[in-house]
């Protein structure tokens, strides 16, 4: 059945987990407090009253161990979603991802498929610090074998997430922690899977294609509100593989490709932009492509510092502004003042 | 959950010769034959590799036969097995043919995941064999994972994780066992402690070298058993085996075994202390049961040394015949990333 409902992005987020474990018996979810806390950020509030603890697992605080197990479930028939509480913790529990999950397929000629989501809360924003706050995206966009996908809102989340669970390989589902409270009206039901691989034109424009994932899209909107050029505003939503038919078509209609990316610089999702579109369109822009990252530093705490440290609407607009008016690069805040 | 099992595999095709190899198990002399045959495809792979016919590296396993065969022999084919890059023995005895395995091991098309994998990445699912792992530790979790697979689907068969010494010091082990214990999984977890993680020493690098005292600490049992001995490793396999498929939980079963060649092949195993293999080649696995065989009037000395002539052989010709296979095309390298890219 298909609705319409205002739901804040967490919400969404166990809505589309209980769609799928409602219409598919194997799809289970796991993960620290998951189960009778509802998750720590209250993604899956409701899921064990409605299908038990079978389905429905907390683990100890093992995340190789409790992904591995995700892992040799998904090889075995079940579809797990596992959970992992801050993106950092995949730290420990790498291996398992990279090395194992992306590569059993691969290894048995297909016959042991891994149809598993990994869940992690991410980003910058909310003053976890330096430990608790990164995006990663990167980390794991480099290895073939995964998909990387990272909702801006309530309703990507709900059509992504559902397209994640039915997907048969392993897939890396980003979640901006920033944006677990924000309310959206979100399309519910079997219509509403958002298929992955493909960025969504958020709001066309014509001066300049501005590309961005997760938490940025939001930047991006209010970038541009006010502005006296037109940008077209595309939320990229699968880091990997990305949509290069639609990021390549909207650069070379504006002429001009900015990336706003929630990451430091070195290594970040809009350098594999850059480089596509550098080869791809050269000689058909009108400038060049400008990433807006946050500087290549561990996020700090404070407010003041953490603040400047995320890419703000203004000073996208500032850079916007900067490449629209004369065609030249523009130098990032951290340049300017020489700080690195 | 009985729905479940509609979403199952449907069981293999009983004629798969690899299923063939696994029934006939259930005669003494073949696990005699099996044995010796890991035996002479393990010294065909180390001759292979002193050849250069072989790129990377390779991890052999002489001297742990009745491990692999044991574990076999008891479990049944719709168990699954995750064990590690010292694999080949554990392939063979669940069932592959020497020729895919070796001709996998040589880069061949005709290897059993089409020359992908190599010596550290064979697969077999019609025996159980999930892809062989080649990081210490990885299959210990996923393992857990299966048998948690197992119990929610309620079907009853177990999850067996093959592992080294080596392994006990990495953290998937302790993860993956308190996982099992907590969820009571239908999992054994087999370490075969040859004395060595590498070129180092295990009274070097852990603290208490009975790996099967851990098991307190999880409050599963835990048991020593002679790997040596091909019997006594069924018959501690089988109760384990029988413990967890009736949802009493995870068991860990050390094995205590050695291997005859070093860590892999560039290692000649000059760290070992005079007299150590020697002693262990006095209790060969093979030999041990060639005698059991003989006192139990199942076989002859005679039988057995034609047996031993037989198998040579034949591994010889599966030599030839890998050899004689083609390297892959290149688009086979393309094939099984993803679901939908063939």
């Amino acid at each position: 059945m298909n609705t319409v409902r205002k739901l804040r992005m967490r919400q969404a987020i166990a809505a589309a987990m209980a769609d799928e474990m409602a219409a598919d018996p194997t799809v289970v979810l796991l993960g620290e407090d998951v189960g009778a806390a509802g998750g720590v950020f209250k993604t899956s509030e409701g899921l064990l009253e409605q299908f038990g603890p079978m389905r429905v697992r907390d683990t100890p605080i093992s995340e190789m161990g409790f992904l591995g197990a995700a892992v040799g479930a998904a090889s075995a028939g079940l579809r797990p979603i596992a959970e992992i509480m801050f993106a950092e913790f995949m730290g420990v529990a790498l291996d398992q991802l990279v090395t194992e999950a992306a590569k059993l397929r691969y290894l048995s000629r297909g016959e042991y498929g891994v149809p598993l989501v990994v869940r992690m809360s991410a980003g910058p924003g909310l003053g976890f610090g330096a430990q608790h706050s990164q995006t990663l995206e990167h980390w794991f966009a480099a290895t073939s074998g995964l998909k990387v996908v990272s909702p801006s809102g309530a309703n990507a989340a709900y059509g992504l997430l559902r397209a994640a669970i039915r997907d048969n390989d392993p897939v890396v589902f980003i979640e901006p922690r920033v944006l677990y409270g924000e309310r959206e009206e979100v399309h519910a039901g079997d219509d509403a899977v958002v298929p992955l691989g493909k960025a969504r034109v958020v709001r066309p424009g014509e001066d300049v294609t501005v590309v961005a994932l997760g938490q940025t899209v939001r930047t991006a909107m209010a970038a541009s509100a006010e502005a006296d050029w037109s940008a077209e505003i595309i939320d990229l939503q699968t880091v990997q593989p990305w949509d290069r038919e639609t990021v390549l078509e909207s650069a070379q209609r504006t002429g001009r490709l900015v990336t706003i990316e929630a990451n430091p610089m070195s290594g970040g999702w809009g350098a594999d932009l850059a480089a596509v579109a550098a080869a791809e369109l050269f000689g058909r822009l009108r400038a060049p492509v400008v990433r807006v990252t946050c500087p290549d530093l561990p996020v700090p705490f404070a407010s003041a510092l953490e603040s400047r440290y995320v890419p703000s609407p203004d000073y996208l607009r500032r850079m916007i502004t900067a490449v629209v008016a004369d065609n030249r690069l523009p130098r990032a805040w951290w340049e300017e003042e020489q700080r690195a | 959950m009985r729905e479940l099992l509609e979403h199952e595999t449907s069981s293999p095709a009983p004629e798969h010769p690899w299923l063939a190899r696994r029934v006939i198990l259930s005669d003494p002399v073949e696990r005699y034959r099996r044995m010796v045959e890991i035996r002479c495809t393990e010294d065909s792979v180390k001759q292979l590799f002193s050849d250069g016919l072989v790129a990377g590296s390779t991890h052999t396993c002489q001297g742990q036969e009745a491990v692999s065969v044991g574990v076999a022999v008891a479990a049944r084919v719709t168990d699954t097995v995750v064990c590690t890059y010292r694999g080949h023995g554990h392939a063979l005895a669940l069932g592959m043919e020497p020729e895919p395995l070796l001709a996998e091991i040589l880069g061949r098309e005709s290897g059993c995941v089409g020359g992908v994998g190599g010596s550290m990445h064979l697969s077999g699912k019609v025996i159980g064999l999930m892809p062989t792992m080649a990081i210490v530790g990885a299959g210990i979790p996923i393992a857990a994972g299966v048998a948690w697979a197992g119990q929610t689907m309620q079907r009853d068969d177990v999850a067996i994780a093959l592992f080294g010494d080596g392994a006990a010091n990495i953290g998937a082990f302790h993860e993956g066992l308190n996982l099992a214990a907590v969820w009571r999984l239908p999992v054994i977890f087999v370490c075969e402690n040859n004395l060595y993680g590498e070129y180092s020493s295990i009274s070097d690098t852990t603290a208490v070298t009975d790996i099967a005292a851990r098991a307190a600490s999880y409050g599963i049992p835990g048991e020593i058993v002679d790997g040596q001995e091909l019997d006594t490793v069924i018959s501690a396999m089988s109760a384990a085996i029988a413990r967890a498929r009736s949802g009493e939980g995870p068991s860990l079963l050390e094995m205590k075994t050695y291997r005859y060649s070093g860590h892999s092949r560039s290692d000649t195993g000059a760290y070992r202390p005079a007299g150590e293999l020697e002693s262990w080649l006095a209790r060969d696995p093979l030999e041990i049961y060639a005698r059991r065989l003989v006192e139990m009037s199942a076989a002859s000395n005679a039988d057995l040394e034609a047996i031993r002539g037989e198998t040579r052989q034949s591994v010889d010709l599966a030599v030839e015949a890998a050899k004689a296979g083609k390297a892959p095309a290149s688009d086979v390298m393309f094939r099984h990333v993803f679901e939908d890219v063939r």
